[in-house]
């Protein structure tokens, strides 16, 4: 592989990375501040993807299509808050994962009712529709380097809210004591829907704004479900550092694995998890 | 003098900046009750949990019987006698109080013929439950199922279970919370005749209890050993009327 | 007076009704019927091998499929083209593998608990997924048709013929009944009583002095041992194995099963495993969507009616406590 080569997949590998940061943080939230396990974390961000590309249609811009579908987002967060996950917060972890695998089940059929089983793709926005010279003779996509940009100011974001203001303090105050909160007279329940609102909002925008990239097709809510999930194992249930962490280590793992080793693509990303967990059984940065 | 079977050298515990535990050197000799008192935040939870192998120690050094076991895992520490109660009643509620003190004998038997067998077929084992029972006052609520047994029950059953393991030293916690008198009366004649042939360290805050049965008493405050000595020395002693007794004894 | 039968009684004769109607069943019906009950008790074995970890030592699996998946493969890889292999070989080599990577996955995973042990079972689960699904090991996303099922000749004589519907369901129908007896067996001694002990209380267990480690491990090889051997029976009956038995998709329907039946009782899993194969078939012959009426109902289920059928017909409930 020549510098330049190497210098796109590398490109590539941490793109990929920050996005799967953006879909595990929405899982390590719901789950850090309700403990719930949502199976169904990777149907949101199939939901944005399908979103993406129905509302893109539709309207003619994807920029658009983004803004309408975080609103919608936002709503079904609030929504199925309401009438299912309420219902999780005191249950066990078998009954937890048993209902969220029925939501996938239930998301998966009802796309296929709606939309159906093809797969499709998204127009880039015009104006990131260039690719901008690296070197002499290379150039990387500008989405790409847009796609990456917005994880980061995202994750920024974040993490500004989380620890340095009054609702980060009170999500962060809910995490580790409900009755706690409760007691002190804030509204628990309307923090607990705010932040699956969120969790939702943000699977189903890295959906939308990876929609381009990646197409849009049936089984990519579950992939990435189950790559999040790795994110979490690998880089320690709790943490976010280590969330991030992971997220660029399988980034960069999956990517170069599907162009050194092709035939071994999927497993790549297992291997590096279990080598990872033979050295640290518990995750890299394994907090609580 | 023949050394304590357990004996601790500057054991410490932190938890952040906070040292929950600092620099305790503590011994418990067989036939002996070595009895812990201080205010709530003393850390004489923390200590026994030292003791147990739950909380690894920051520094310091733990010795059974001679050998070293500070590093030692919590459930190598039972198997080599060192039996622990709680303070927060922590039984199987589900299983009958008499499984619950089987199970905890079964922990003893060796390896083999343990998937074939049918569980109650050990005589020694049904017979360890069955004597913890009787000794702890449960005989006839053997096949109660524990979640209904009555709080001072399950406190019993609590002791049962450390007994039916048939440990060398007894870390006990706070055994007599939530007892009525008659058994807490029955709890200090039990722990007198375990004495016997047992070191005993018990933590406790019923007062006449603990000048009932204690041999030795260790006062600790804010983690740190304030005094140590015999029930007179303690009663005696200013330094503990004031941390402490609030000067009425 | 009257005395009613005690529970035990009942449930005897029930059980009793149950194993005739098992024994008589292929006599009456058609070999689709019969087909497809082999199909439910094969599935009865495959989820009473997960309600030993789940039910009974308290570890829930979202990713005891790789194990089925791996039994079956064996049976797989190790059919010749031209000839079929020998049962007598092959079933004890599925379960011995299968066996073997459920230890060597349970060696990381025993170490962790709660949400982190389901999400990591079920990542290691997916690594198997694409071992066979990916790589030349399991002949790729096709996976391997066998032109012969496994003949049982030993010692030059062959007792049934597992090309006809009829022995196959005898076949399978004497291994439920050995495996329900062995789990059985093996709930009642110590080692089943200490698996109990750690799902009612891991903290006192380990306090009492049980290495709780090992026992988990030893739970979790079984497990995987007797999902392999249900993963075997499976291709002995399909004649074909693909990577979607080792998805999570099976992992989750096999949980669901536990649910339906109501875990934590042998006899539960057995009903839960007949119940979602009849879910599945009316569903299916609803509409072609009839994973949103499963998904659907299972979402019911939890919210409504947390303990399963057997909390409905409080008839199954566990008889192995003190």
């Amino acid at each position: 592989m020549d510098i330049h080569s190497f210098l796109i997949q590398l490109l590539n590998g941490l793109q990929y990375g920050l996005l799967l940061f953006l879909v595990a943080s929405g899982l390590t939230l719901i789950f850090g501040i309700m403990g719930i396990i949502n199976l169904a974390h990777g149907s949101f961000y199939m939901i944005g993807a399908y979103m993406a590309f129905s509302l893109s249609a539709l309207t003619g811009s994807l920029l658009t299509a983004i803004v309408v579908g975080i609103v919608l987002s936002v709503a079904l967060g609030v929504v199925l808050e309401w009438a299912l996950f309420s219902h999780l917060y005191k249950r066990d972890h078998l009954e937890q994962v048993l209902l969220t695998y029925g939501l996938i089940l239930v998301f998966e059929e009802l796309r296929s009712l709606i939309v159906g089983n093809d797969v499709h793709g998204v127009a880039v926005p015009a104006i990131f529709n260039w690719s901008i010279p690296l070197t002499a003779t290379l150039s990387y996509p500008v989405y790409r380097l847009f796609m990456s940009a917005v994880c980061i100011v995202l994750a920024v974001l974040l993490y500004l809210l989380i620890s340095k203001t009054r609702i980060g303090m009170m999500i962060r105050a809910g995490a580790s004591n409900r009755e706690m909160v409760a007691s002190l007279g804030l509204n628990i329940n309307l923090v607990y829907r705010l932040v699956f609102a969120l969790g939702v909002a943000l699977a189903a925008f890295a959906g939308m704004l990876a929609a381009p990239v990646s197409s849009v097709y049936p089984g990519m809510g579950t992939s990435v479900l189950i790559i999040c999930f790795v994110v979490v194992v690998i880089g320690g249930i709790g943490s976010v550092w280590g969330a991030l962490v992971a997220s660029l280590l399988i980034g960069l793992a999956d990517t170069f694995g599907k162009v050194l080793l092709p035939e071994a693509a999927g497993v790549t990303v297992y291997l590096l998890m279990a080598a990872i967990l033979l050295w640290r059984p518990e995750g890299l940065f394994r907090r609580v | 003098m023949t050394e304590p079977i357990l004996v601790t050298q500057g054991l410490c515990r932190r938890f952040g900046g906070l040292m929950a535990v600092n620099d305790v050197a503590i011994g418990l000799d067989t036939g002996m009750l070595h009895a812990v008192l201080g205010p709530n935040g003393a850390g004489k939870t923390t200590l026994i949990n030292l003791l147990s192998g739950e909380l690894p120690a920051s520094s310091g050094s733990i010795r059974y019987k001679g050998e070293d076991i500070t590093r030692l895992p919590p459930d190598r520490r039972s198997r080599i006698g060192i039996g622990r109660s709680f303070q927060k009643t922590n039984i199987f509620p589900a299983f009958t109080a008499f499984e619950n003190c089987r199970l905890a004998a079964q922990s003893r038997i060796p390896r083999a013929l343990h998937v074939v067998s049918d569980a109650t077929a050990f005589p020694p084992v049904r017979e360890a439950a069955q004597h913890a029972l009787v000794a702890t006052g449960l005989a006839t609520r053997g096949d109660r199922v524990a979640s209904t047994l009555s709080h001072g029950e399950q406190r019993q059953l609590e002791i049962a279970m450390v007994l039916a393991t048939a440990p060398e030293v007894l870390l006990l916690d706070e055994p007599l919370a939530g007892m009525g008198a008659e058994e807490v009366a029955r709890m200090v004649e039990l722990l007198k005749k375990i004495t016997r042939d047992h070191a005993l360290l018990l933590v406790e805050h019923d007062m006449d209890a603990v000048f009932a049965v204690a041999d030795r008493i260790t006062v600790m405050v804010n983690g740190q050993v304030l005094e140590s000595g015999t029930p007179d020395e303690i009663r005696a002693s200013p330094a503990v009327r004031q941390a402490y007794l609030g000067g009425a004894i | 007076m009257m005395q009613t039968w005690s529970r035990p009684v009942k449930t005897r004769i029930v059980l009793v009704a149950v194993l005739a109607l098992l024994a008589f069943f292929p006599f009456a019906g058609a070999t689709f019927y019969t087909e497809l009950v082999t199909k439910v008790m094969i599935l009865a074995i495959f989820a009473l091998s997960l309600d030993l970890l789940v039910g009974y030592t308290g570890l829930v699996s979202f990713g005891h499929a790789a194990y089925y998946g791996i039994g079956a493969y064996v049976l797989g890889l190790l059919t010749p083209k031209y000839e079929a292999a020998n049962l007598w070989l092959t079933l004890p080599a599925a379960i011995a593998l299968a066996g073997l990577a459920a230890f060597a996955v349970g060696i990381f995973v025993v170490r962790v608990k709660g949400i982190y042990f389901i999400m990591v079972t079920l990542a290691f689960a997916q690594m198997f997924y694409f071992l066979f699904h990916d790589t030349r090991l399991g002949r790729g996303s096709d996976g391997i048709s066998m032109n012969f099922k496994p003949v049982a000749t030993i010692g030059g004589v062959t007792p049934f013929d597992l090309g006809n519907a009829t022995h196959v369901y005898f076949f399978v129908f004497a291994v439920l009944v050995l495996v329900f007896l062995f789990l059985r067996t093996l709930l009642r001694s110590p080692f089943g009583r200490a698996l109990q002990g750690i799902r009612s209380n891991e903290h006192r267990m380990r306090s009492l002095g049980f290495p709780v480690y090992r026992y988990k491990l030893a739970s979790f090889t079984i497990a995987g041992a007797l999902a392999g051997l249900a993963g075997y029976l499976s291709a002995l009956q399909f004649g074909f194995v693909n990577p979607e038995l080792l998805s999570w998709h099976q992992s989750g329907n096999v949980l669901l099963m536990l649910i339906l039946g109501g875990q934590g009782s042998l006899y539960g899993a057995a009903v839960g495993a007949f119940a979602f194969v009849a879910l599945e078939e009316v569903y299916s012959s609803i509409t072609t969507h009839w994973q949103l009426l499963l998904g659907a109902t299972i979402i019911a289920l939890v919210i409504f009616l947390p303990g399963g059928l057997a909390s409905v017909a409080g008839r199954f409930k566990r008889e192995l406590i003190g």
